[in-house]
């Protein structure tokens, strides 16, 4: 056991205990990150503080929610929105934060592929993020099945029908997950006890392993240059802090977020209060009814550019490029054949494969949502062909990429 | 300036994703239709002064509107009770005391006239086939017919409240309340307003078995409507957040516009009494928009305050970094 001595101060007596000292300075103060960096770096703490959002407000709503066929509705949109002080608040909070937080998911991502942040030892780092990145989404998914309105009805219809698995025909996997011939009671329950327990607490353990995945290879900067960490921190601690190029995470990074934070929240209450209904779709606003097919059935803007590489080919195959689609980015640091961890700018024609991916998944994203006829079908189908494509070529043009 | 540029280019791309799965995209999705203020244009104008005392003659005696319908504001209750008139005749025929404030005079006149041409419901009635609509056609009274329904119309509005007097739930309840129910109670003013059925508003009670009686006339009369417009009409609790004002208003306007052959009637209300039936609407399905507004104001402005803060900070902090 440890030599424990009379403490001098409550600090002391927690410091012996805790070494609160030491933690502050490995996790805070002598946490190194480039100088070098745009407000892009801030999206980790911008997503940190959206999570905590939904984590506060989802509590607050969980204590007046009901899980059950008949009553889920009304206990959102009256008991909730309605009754309960400021209950319509924490549901808006909710809604909005879990559409900008794909949003801001997106940004981080393709920062990521812009800067080559996930690679040359940063492969975990992609990794994690990927997988957290699975988790929002059957988090949202699940989430979305709660008001159980029309759009959640049906939309739980059309993707749990998804694993009937076409030509497979494994009809009796669609039951098991349901519950039911149906989505119905057994269904929301499930959906609930995932959204309110095993998927948030498979979020907050990746949220530690991305945390942790960058402590080794560290923070890239903006011009993929690699930096001395230890020879760099040194000049920082001698006081040659203008010269250093490392700053603390506290208090000089975290400054830096906060200011990006404070910016993005003027935005984020924004939408809150006076532009909710991109994040709460009206037609959820019906009760659910499956006797009553809603006219158009789409997900969240956040999911439409993988539901059209699904939706322009017979079912057989959209399947398959639809499964494509949910694990290829995760392939994305193996398929780069390139050494260089440099910006797209400076990659030659990994350039123009960054901005074709990006523009693609805007026009999937867009074709995925209006009705699947005529030229957007056409468009659509391209778009399709143009993702799986892109993907194909890419080990090819990183491969003869010229070593920076 | 290089962040400014990098913002600029996540702005664009945010926006224009922003633009095609939402307003592009519904664009493409809905079908769309302006307003026409309420003045339903296809229908003849009135040409004619109305005298609300002959009026009154002819409504109380050949007009043969008291058959039917009540005027509890000229002492007449009505004829039958809602499950037996629902019963006799689809759906129950409504009280005419605010019929004046709420509908919309030349519409109120063309209904007298042809009402399944003035309800636009002609592909459901047509004489022709034998299908009558349950509120038969005036046919005057022995004089000009045309002067007779202005005058019958001008007492109507001689009885009814003044536009400005005419409350939101009583707009709702005349024009939309006897075919859609609003299962959800409401605070206004610090008074709580009971759920409406289509039979009237739920009552508190003290026993069980009159609040079983009660669910079991709703049923009743439910059972008369479904059978009379082919579905029963929804709820509208919520209608006003899945819907939404524009939708709902031009939806009454001309329920025939979204949906080709639907059994809703046009209703007729004048422009004033659409504005009552939303502001109803957002009573009770948006209840907690001024709080919305007020609250947001606030936390605007706390933010606003906070990120000028946090700016400062990391000017503070950066300035030896440089």
């Amino acid at each position: 056991m440890a030599h424990f001595t009379k403490a001098t101060s409550l600090h002391d007596w927690l410091n012996q205990r805790l070494a609160i000292d030491t933690l502050r300075r490995v996790l805070a103060t002598e946490y190194w990150i480039p100088k070098n960096i745009n407000f892009l770096w801030a999206m980790g703490m911008v997503l940190a503080i959206t999570f905590a959002f939904l984590l506060v407000s989802g509590i607050f709503l969980l204590m007046y929610y009901q899980p059950n066929v008949d009553l889920a509705f009304d206990s959102v949109n009256y008991t909730i929105m309605q009754e309960v002080g400021y209950g319509w608040l924490w549901r808006h909070v909710h809604g909005v934060a879990a559409s900008v937080v794909f949003l801001v998911i997106y940004i981080h991502m393709f920062t990521g592929i812009y800067y080559g942040s996930y690679k040359n030892g940063r492969e975990m780092i992609w990794l994690s993020g990927m997988l957290l990145f699975v988790a929002f989404s059957a988090e949202a998914f699940s989430g979305y099945m709660l008001p159980w309105g029309q759009m959640s009805y049906w939309a739980g219809m059309v993707i749990t029908n998804l694993f009937s698995m076409g030509g497979l025909h494994m009809d009796g996997l669609v039951e098991w997950i349901r519950g039911d011939y149906v989505p119905g009671q057994a269904f929301l329950n499930r959906f609930f006890m995932l959204h309110v327990l095993l998927i948030p607490l498979a979020i907050l353990g990746l949220i530690g392993l991305h945390f942790g995945a960058l402590r080794i290879p560290h923070v890239n900067n903006q011009d993929g240059e690699e930096i001395d960490f230890d020879a760099e921190a040194k000049k920082y601690l001698a006081g040659d802090k203008a010269n250093s190029k490392v700053i603390r995470f506290m208090n000089d990074f975290m400054s830096k977020d906060m200011m990006v934070v404070g910016i993005y929240l003027i935005f984020f209450f924004y939408l809150v209060f006076y532009h909710y209904d991109f994040a709460m779709d009206p037609v959820n606003f019906d009760p659910a009814n499956g006797l009553k097919t809603p006219t158009h059935i789409y997900p969240e803007w956040y999911f439409l550019w993988s539901y059209e590489i699904l939706r322009p080919f017979s079912t057989n195959v959209g399947l398959i490029a639809f499964a494509f689609a949910q694990v290829i980015f995760f392939l994305l640091p193996f398929l780069d054949r390139s050494p260089n961890a440099i910006p797209a700018s400076r990659r030659g024609l990994f350039k123009y494969w960054f901005w074709a991916m990006l523009i693609d998944m805007i026009i999937l994203t867009a074709m995925g949502k209006v009705p699947p006829a005529g030229l957007f079908s056409a468009i659509g189908f391209y778009a399709a062909l143009t993702f799986i494509g892109l993907w194909i070529i890419l080990p090819f043009v990183t491969k003869f990429e010229k070593k920076v | 300036m290089k962040e400014l540029f990098i913002l600029a280019v996540v702005t664009v791309f945010t926006l224009l994703t922003y633009y095609l799965v939402e307003p592009f995209a519904h664009s493409q999705m809905h079908k769309h239709f302006e307003s026409e203020g309420f003045t339903y244009k296809d229908l003849p104008a009135l040409t004619k002064k109305g005298d609300a005392t002959r009026g009154k003659d002819l409504v109380m005696g050949a007009g043969a509107c008291v058959g039917c319908h009540g005027i509890e504001v000229a002492g007449l209750p009505a004829p039958m009770d809602p499950v037996t008139a629902a019963q006799s005749y689809g759906v129950n025929p409504p009280d005419l005391s605010n019929a004046g404030a709420v509908y919309d005079a030349k519409f109120l006149a063309n209904l007298i006239k042809n009402p399944a041409h003035a309800l636009m419901v002609e592909h459901k009635f047509d004489p022709a086939k034998g299908k009558m609509h349950p509120m038969p056609q005036f046919y005057g009274a022995g004089g000009d017919i045309d002067q007779e329904i202005v005058d019958m119309v001008a007492y109507l509005q001689s009885i009814a409240p003044k536009p400005e007097e005419l409350s939101a739930d009583q707009a709702f309840e005349t024009a939309c309340g006897r075919c859609h129910a609003i299962h959800y109670e409401y605070n206004l003013d610090g008074e709580l307003h009971p759920a409406w059925t289509q039979i009237g508003e739920k009552p508190a009670f003290k026993k069980k078995q009159d609040e079983l009686k009660f669910e079991s006339n709703v049923l009743d009369y439910q059972d008369a409507l479904t059978k009379y417009m082919g579905t029963l009409p929804p709820d509208l609790s919520m209608y006003i957040r899945s819907r939404g004002e524009h939708y709902i208003k031009t939806f009454v306007e001309n329920p025939q516009n979204y949906l080709k052959g639907t059994a809703m009637p046009r209703v007729g209300v004048n422009a004033e009494a659409a504005e009552k039936i939303i502001e109803h609407l957002e009573n009770v399905g948006d209840s907690k928009r001024h709080k919305r507004e007020e609250v947001g104001k606030n936390v605007m402005m706390y933010i606003f305050i906070f990120a000028i803060f946090a700016i400062l900070w990391k000017k503070e902090v950066w300035r030896d970094l440089h």
